[in-house]
């Protein structure tokens, strides 16, 4: 990881200062025009965002049953990024709204489940946080059924009409906008490569930090 | 001996409050002030909103649930006697579906208090469909009691646990929550639309299947210290 590690913020930083450029230069939509360019941001950060959420269910599988620390710290990273992603997605998502459905929110199946999914990561870091001892294992038992509930709840509330667009709208997607769309995807993807080992690095520092700190308590 | 072990531990959970009748009779009494702490909030003008007794049956029954989980649990912890269940010879799960078990049928008690009163406030034909709106009642306590057992139970060690049950516990039952009012609301209508409250029926029985399992895989590495 040390080694690929320069190469991918190099990457990360391309990829992000040429995006705009490339969607500024992507055809305009027909009927919202302009608007629609946030498409861009809100489609590959949702992606990242359930990819992130899908990394933390199963870490967390493993540091329950296996007992693997590292799994956790990956688990923790892993929740914390799906809650960032998550908070774009959820602020892109009403700007757009507002302009096309002429509401900011609209109690339907897409947002309502990516709200509660939101919802349970939020949950899982204030149970880390505010847990006490052994708040481990109780965050990664949330991550777990968090993971179970998420296709549920789309199929719970899928009965719903929705206004909201299906994933078949990506193969449909004009020419010109295809590439860009794609090439935002690879950027965020690339953001979540660079930020999700970083982090559980700095959880391992912190944790030896902790163990040292408390060897040279012993040592007094 | 994995039943034997269940019914034991509901049996003993049964007698605690049978003597004292403590949680039940606060839980119903706060069940009943929910009931009409929202009912100012969803009644316009001498008129209940669409579907608001639905919806206020199911927030009593969550939230009445969530306390009624953390007291029995509270009452496990004062004496450190969860502990003591958890270091006899017998299998987890099985303590697991013994507490589940006294949970449901506490909150099943008070939930047979609720509806008569919701059918009397809100007048909706609670006896038009009795079966199916006690297995919709009966299938979304379980799910709910399901989760909520596993978490009151691993947050008793923690530090704020009565803030942090229902903030973990709501996320993950809000399919319950769906299902129930939806199937509820279509059972309150006039005329009661069986085949709507059936497929609520259906997938509240599917969330049970999957957490009841969760649960019992999970609550063995999760109560080991």
């Amino acid at each position: 990881m040390n080694r690929s590690y320069p190469f991918l913020v190099l990457a990360a930083v391309g990829l992000f200062a040429t995006a705009p450029v490339l969607i500024d230069l992507a055809p305009y939509e027909s009927t919202m025009g302009l608007v629609q360019k946030i498409f861009y941001y809100h489609v590959p950060s949702a992606m990242v965002m359930f990819l992130s959420a899908l990394v933390c269910g199963v870490a967390s599988a493993l540091y329950l049953f296996r007992k693997n620390t590292a799994a956790d710290r990956w688990a923790s990273s892993a929740a914390e990024l799906t809650v960032v992603f998550g908070l774009i997605v959820l602020v892109t998502g009403p700007l757009w709204a507002r302009k096309a459905w002429g509401v900011w929110w609209q109690w339907d199946a897409r947002l309502t489940s990516t709200l509660l999914m939101w919802m349970i990561f939020a949950a899982y870091l204030l149970v880390r946080r505010f847990g006490g001892p052994g708040a481990e294992k109780l965050a990664a038992a949330m991550a777990v059924f968090g993971m179970a509930n998420v296709p549920f709840v789309y199929v719970s509330v899928n009965i719903w009409r929705t206004i909201h667009p299906t994933t078949r709208v990506v193969p449909t997607l004009a020419p010109g906008m295809r590439g860009v769309f794609w090439f935002a995807v690879l950027a965020f993807m690339v953001l979540l490569a660079l930020l999700l080992p970083l982090r559980a690095r700095l959880g391992a520092r912190r944790e030896e930090l902790e163990e040292l700190y408390l060897m040279g308590d012993e040592g007094e | 001996m994995f039943f034997r072990v269940a019914w034991l531990v509901m049996r003993k959970d049964l007698t605690v409050e049978v003597r004292s009748r403590e949680i039940l009779y606060t839980t119903a009494f706060f069940a009943v002030a929910c009931v009409l702490v929202f009912s100012f909030a969803l009644v316009k003008e001498g008129r209940p909103l669409e579907d608001a007794a639905a919806g206020i049956l199911w927030i009593a029954v969550a939230f009445a649930g969530t306390l009624a989980l953390g007291r029995t649990f509270e009452r496990e912890r004062h004496s450190e006697t969860l502990r003591a269940l958890m270091l006899a010879p017998s299998p987890r799960a099985a303590v697991y579906v013994g507490k589940l078990l006294g949970i449901v049928l506490l909150l099943l008690v008070v939930e047979a208090a609720l509806v008569p009163l919701i059918g009397l406030l809100f007048n909706v034909p609670i006896l038009a469909r009795p079966l199916l709106l006690a297995g919709l009642l009966a299938a979304g306590t379980v799910g709910f009691a399901a989760v909520g057992t596993l978490f009151a139970a691993m947050l008793v060690r923690a530090r704020s646990r009565d803030v942090l049950l229902p903030v973990l516990l709501y996320p993950i039952t809000i399919p319950v929550v769906i299902g129930g009012v939806r199937g509820t609301a279509a059972l309150f209508e006039l005329p009661p639309s069986s085949e709507m409250a059936g497929m609520w029926m259906a997938l509240l029985l599917f969330f049970d299947v999957v957490f009841v399992t969760l649960s019992l895989w999970t609550f063995e590495p999760l109560m080991t210290e």
